[in-house]
């Protein structure tokens, strides 16, 4: 099992948190058309390498943060800055 | 020779005996009471009463006997009690066990399928596939027959349940194996300062030193005496069984006091994996009958346990593990013929009737008289922890054996996987791999702090990742020896031959991988411990290709198999239940399991609590409502991001249903909202919802508006819900509040706070769920069972009387309420509840808005309507089709329906297709048993009361 550095907890179990996918920026709901908003929703870059995701905290601090990981070696970096707005999929 | 105990084969005292011959034994075998010692194992007790045919073989059931007699054995499972498939090479003999023969009928002596084997030529690689694939509907008869010819034992159903438990370490490290290596290791690291596992597959620490001399002997008591002393955890008769992401580590216990097993889920920096090598049998003619033994395990037989494994014997010899058998035989006493596969020496065949070895056939065509065939051809490297951790191991032809392929930081590795030497070599590179362990194990420490150094702060520099400088263990030269001249079974456990697999490759079955697929070989119990090599070794044979073309299959978790009950172990899911759950226990409530709490599904009549809630008043505990407690100046923006329709305006003293949609457009959830202050709100959620809807505020809150100033306490404990409803519930909550309920100034959808029953800081609201004037109280929790039990005492003279989930459910459905999750599913999105001026489009922004633009213009999706049966006394099931009138054209279905105690007849919610969801629409209804019913598309969600005068009042 996956271990998830938390910036609040410290490394857990990826059990103890939420996987939320994807950190992407939520378009604007009064602009955005129909292929826009689903490939918002539904279609993930699923890059070989770094990635931007959001964690969120369950068992422990109940923050939501976002790390980069690298998908082929699971390697985390960039601990999130406290209190940053950090986007994501909701 | 008959399985009956004959000649008793147990030898004078031997010096590196693990026995206890002062305390004898008493277990029975296939119903012949028979005595043991204190530390045999199953095996070594039989032999020692002479039993030498142990069990029949998976396809065609040949007679097996031990051929490795240790965990790893394939003849050797049995059955013990209710215990099935135990491994009788292991498992120690206690007073009283009962152990019996496994997949034998009607007698382990005289076994009727053994006729399998005269038609073996139909049981060939891939039989089940080809023979079995049509006619497909006669499936179910060749299931029935096949089912008998299953291996494994009996599964007892009134097995009592035993504790199985679960336990959670973080150590430094982890050391699979106590071998010399590992010992070492374990020890190393601790003396380096880490905190150290050792984990030991056997019953003791030593590995194969515990059949050697006397000084490794003395090697394994001073390791022992060490490892306590520098606090190392020993977990002995235990596996390491996985190895996963991140070095999280599966380690069944089967040496718990208290636990039959327990699963032990270790998070170390380091692993080190010191397994040893296993034996590799010999592929030949009678290689699998009972009298053919590895070398391993006659020397554990003899030094161990004391058994003598038979009288003469012809030893094949490759090595000095061989060597050392002859020695071990003849001090014995054993008449010893030796074949030197180093001298270029073989055998072709054992020969002799079904259930013992009579004589060996000789690769120069001589035959020798014997009752006992040991082979020491070569080992197997057991690299599953290895390929787990992502290396593939590569094949030496010097050494006719794999190695670990690649070096990974995390699971290093030590002892016989990864070389040969002498013993001070191997304990030497033990050493160096546990301090090597315990250096980088303090690196990952501190980058593990670091990384997270808001949570742990973290002192000095990060140590350096030390570099492997380890010196390599040699190699020893060995010939390599797979497979005789003659073809013989390759897995023992499922009875797959040589010759299978060189069908199977001329058949085109050209990778290791597809062909294990296809013969099953390497599939069975022993976890391809003792087969996969061969496999591999006869299929580059087959196709004329080396050992390192072909490569090996990927070892997957578990090292070795593992039980249901040690993977269950203790379920640490928390039941919830209100603080009125010692009355509805008192008081015979019938439970039910809603999501995470136990909850009253009724108290006998659920139809009864309706009359009497719609006649006079019942009240009902709804403490798992889901509630969250919201302050902040800037809680109408969240309210109006969660919620699809208007709430900046919610005056102080108001309560409001609001729907939750995600960002899909699909219905979330739903709920009321109370303004209780100037910034001070209380939302309640479905049930179910309670967990996901205080997640997904945090997550607006948290991703997209962190500037707001809101702050979230969930209060679904804190708060006892109790809802009281019907006509006279105004004349009983009066009776023990201080808030003014005069309807003028407490109206519907209207929430005060005052004193219940003496309990200050009470929340009280009106809302209609069942469609009745009700008040829905909530109430500090330490005092909710006396304001329950107040409400009981203080309307008896009105009929309050309690009421259940069930009889709630009835009432909201005679109302046309739907249920988020019942009525609604995946794809519902908010138009299609009959709610779309909820939906407020003009609001900036809320969770959903996109979607909801385009769904408010879909004509196509389904609609929720109020469905009664032209026949009221019908209730079709939930889940019944709607179709189409005289076809089977699917329109929808029913996804609640009751009897209504109110109504006298059956009242229903259903989704159907836009096109037939205008009132009056005639429905044809599928009941369960396929027959038609005719109903109507109602005008009114509500089947009563549709005006509402009645909650109203």
């Amino acid at each position: 099992m996956l271990l998830v550095p938390c910036p609040n907890c410290g490394p857990r179990n990826a059990s103890d948190l939420v996987y939320k996918g994807e950190s992407h920026t939520r378009p604007d709901p009064n602009l955005v058309t129909e292929a826009e908003w689903r490939s918002y929703l539904y279609l993930e870059d699923n890059p070989a390498g770094w990635l931007r995701e959001t964690w969120y905290c369950r068992s422990g601090c109940r923050r939501y943060f976002v790390l980069e990981r690298d998908t082929t070696t699971n390697e985390f970096r960039n601990p999130p800055v406290p209190g940053a707005k950090i986007g994501g999929k909701a | 020779m008959s399985t009956s105990p004959s000649s008793p084969t147990r030898i004078d005292a031997q010096p590196g005996e693990v026995i206890d011959r002062s305390t004898t034994i008493r277990f029975s075998w296939n119903g012949t009471s028979m005595t043991g010692f204190a530390g045999d194992t199953i095996a070594s007790a039989l032999m020692a009463n002479g039993v030498r045919v142990i069990s029949r073989s998976m396809k065609y059931h040949r007679p097996r006997g031990y051929l490795t007699a240790d965990f790893w054995d394939p003849n050797g499972f049995v059955q013990v009690g209710d215990d099935p498939n135990v491994r009788s090479g292991h498992r120690l003999i206690e007073n009283g066990m009962d152990v019996e023969p496994q997949n034998v009928w009607p007698s382990l002596d005289h076994d009727v399928k053994a006729a399998n084997g005269l038609v073996g030529r139909f049981l060939t690689a891939g039989f089940y596939y080809k023979t079995f694939m049509r006619p497909a509907k006669l499936w179910p008869q060749f299931e029935k027959v096949l089912a008998t010819f299953a291996p494994g034992g009996t599964v007892d159903l009134d097995t009592p349940h035993r504790l199985h438990d679960k336990r959670y370490i973080h150590p430094d490290v982890v050391v699979a194996g106590g071998g010399p290596a590992g010992m070492s290791a374990a020890l190393a690291a601790a003396e380096a300062g880490a905190q150290v596992v050792l984990v030991e597959h056997e019953h003791h620490l030593g590995g194969h030193l515990l059949w050697g001399s006397d000084a490794d002997r003395a090697v394994v008591a001073h390791f022992a005496s060490a490892l306590e002393k520098a606090g190392v955890e020993v977990l002995l008769n235990s596996t390491v069984t996985g190895r996963y992401e991140d070095n999280w580590v599966a380690i069944n216990q089967r040496s718990h006091p208290l636990a039959v097993e327990r699963l032990i889920k270790a998070r170390a920096k380091i692993l080190v994996v010191a397994p040893g090598l296993i034996e590799r049998p010999y592929v030949f003619a009678g290689n699998d009958k009972p009298g053919v033994m590895l070398s391993g395990a006659v020397r554990r037989l003899i030094n161990l346990y004391g058994v003598k494994p038979g009288s003469k014997a012809v030893v094949l010899t490759a090595n000095a593990d061989g060597d050392a058998t002859i020695a071990d035989l003849e001090r014995i006493g054993v008449d010893v013929h030796v074949v030197d596969a180093r001298k270029g020496e073989g055998i072709v065949a054992a020969d002799g009737p079904a259930k013992s070895v009579t004589s060996v056939e000789g690769a120069d065509g001589t035959k020798i008289d014997c009752d006992l065939l040991v082979t020491a051809i070569g080992w197997t490297a057991p690299t599953s922890l290895l390929n787990m951790s992502g290396d593939r191991p590569v094949y030496d032809p010097q050494t006719a054996r794999f190695f670990p392929g690649v070096d990974i930081d995390n699971v290093l590795s030590t002892g016989g996987i990864v070389g040969d030497g002498m013993l001070d070599e191997v304990i030497d590179h033990g050493q160096q791999t546990g301090r090597l362990a315990a250096d980088r194990a303090a690196a990952v420490a501190h980058r593990l702090q670091a990384f997270t150094a808001r949570a742990t702060p973290v002192h000095g520099d990060e140590p350096e990742w030390t570099p492997d400088r380890r010196s390599e263990l040699p190699r020893d030269a060995h010939p390599e020896l797979f497979r005789s001249s003659t073809h013989g079974i390759v897995d023992f456990s499922e009875d797959v031959g040589s010759k299978d697999l060189f069908g199977a490759a001329a058949e085109g079955f050209d990778s290791v991988e597809l062909i294990k697929r296809f013969t099953t070989a390497t599939m069975g119990p022993a976890q391809g411990k003792l087969e996969t090599v061969n496999t591999v070794a006869v299929l580059a044979e087959a196709r004329g290709e080396t050992i390192a073309e072909v490569g090996t299959t990927v070892w997957r978790p578990p090292y070795a198999p593992i039980t249901l009950g040690a993977l269950a172990g203790r379920i640490f899911e928390p039941v919830r239940v209100s603080s009125i759950q010692p009355w509805h226990e008192r008081n015979d409530a019938v439970p039910i399991l809603a999501g995470a709490w136990i909850r009253p599904e009724h108290y006998g009549d659920a139809a009864a609590e309706v009359r009497n809630t719609r006649e006079n008043v019942g009240i009902i505990d709804v403490t798992p409502l889901g509630k969250l407690d919201l302050r902040g100046p800037d809680v109408p923006k969240l309210l109006s991001m969660l919620y699809t329709n208007k709430w900046m305006k919610l005056p102080v003293g108001s309560v409001r249903y609001g729907l939750m949609c995600a960002e899909d457009g699909v219905v979330l959830d739903d709920g009321v909202t109370a303004r209780l202050g100037e910034e001070h709100y209380l939302m309640t959620t479905t049930s179910s919802g309670a967990a996901t809807i205080w997640e997904w505020a945090e997550n607006w809150l948290q991703t997209e508006h962190p500037e707001w100033q809101v702050h979230i306490t969930p209060v679904t404990t804190g708060l006892t819900s109790i809802n009281v409803a019907g006509p006279k519930s105004r004349e009983l909550v009066g009776r023990l509040t201080d808030i003014d309920l005069d309807p003028q100034s407490f109206e519907y959808m209207q929430v005060r706070t005052g004193s219940v029953a003496g309990v200050e800081n009470c929340i009280a609201w009106r809302i209609g769920f069942t469609g009745e004037l009700s008040y829905e109280l909530h109430v500090p929790s330490g005092h909710g069972l006396h304001v329950w039990e107040s409400l009981l005492e203080a309307g008896t003279d009105l009929g309050v009387k309690p009421f259940g989930l069930e009889a709630q459910r009835i009432m909201r459905l005679e109302k046309g309420h739907f249920i988020v999750g019942q009525d609604t599913d995946g794809l519902t999105k908010a138009p299609s509840t009959g709610m779309s001026s909820l939906i407020k489009l003009d609001k900036d922004d809320f969770a959903g808005k996109a979607e909801l633009g385009w769904a408010m213009e879909d004509v196509e999706a389904p609609i929720v309507v109020s469905i009664q049966t032209s026949d009221g006394t019908i209730v079709p099931r939930e889940a019944s089709q709607i179709v189409k009138a005289g076809t089977n054209e699917i329109l929808g279905r029913i996804t609640s329906s009751r009897m209504s105690p109110t109504l006298g007849r059956s009242v229903c919610l259903g989704q159907v297709a836009p096109h037939v969801s205008a009132p009056g629409t005639e429905l044809t209804i599928v009941l369960a048993d396929g027959t038609r019913t005719q109903a109507n598309v109602m005008e009114h969600h509500a089947h009563f009361d549709p005006e509402g005068e009645r909650l109203r009042g």
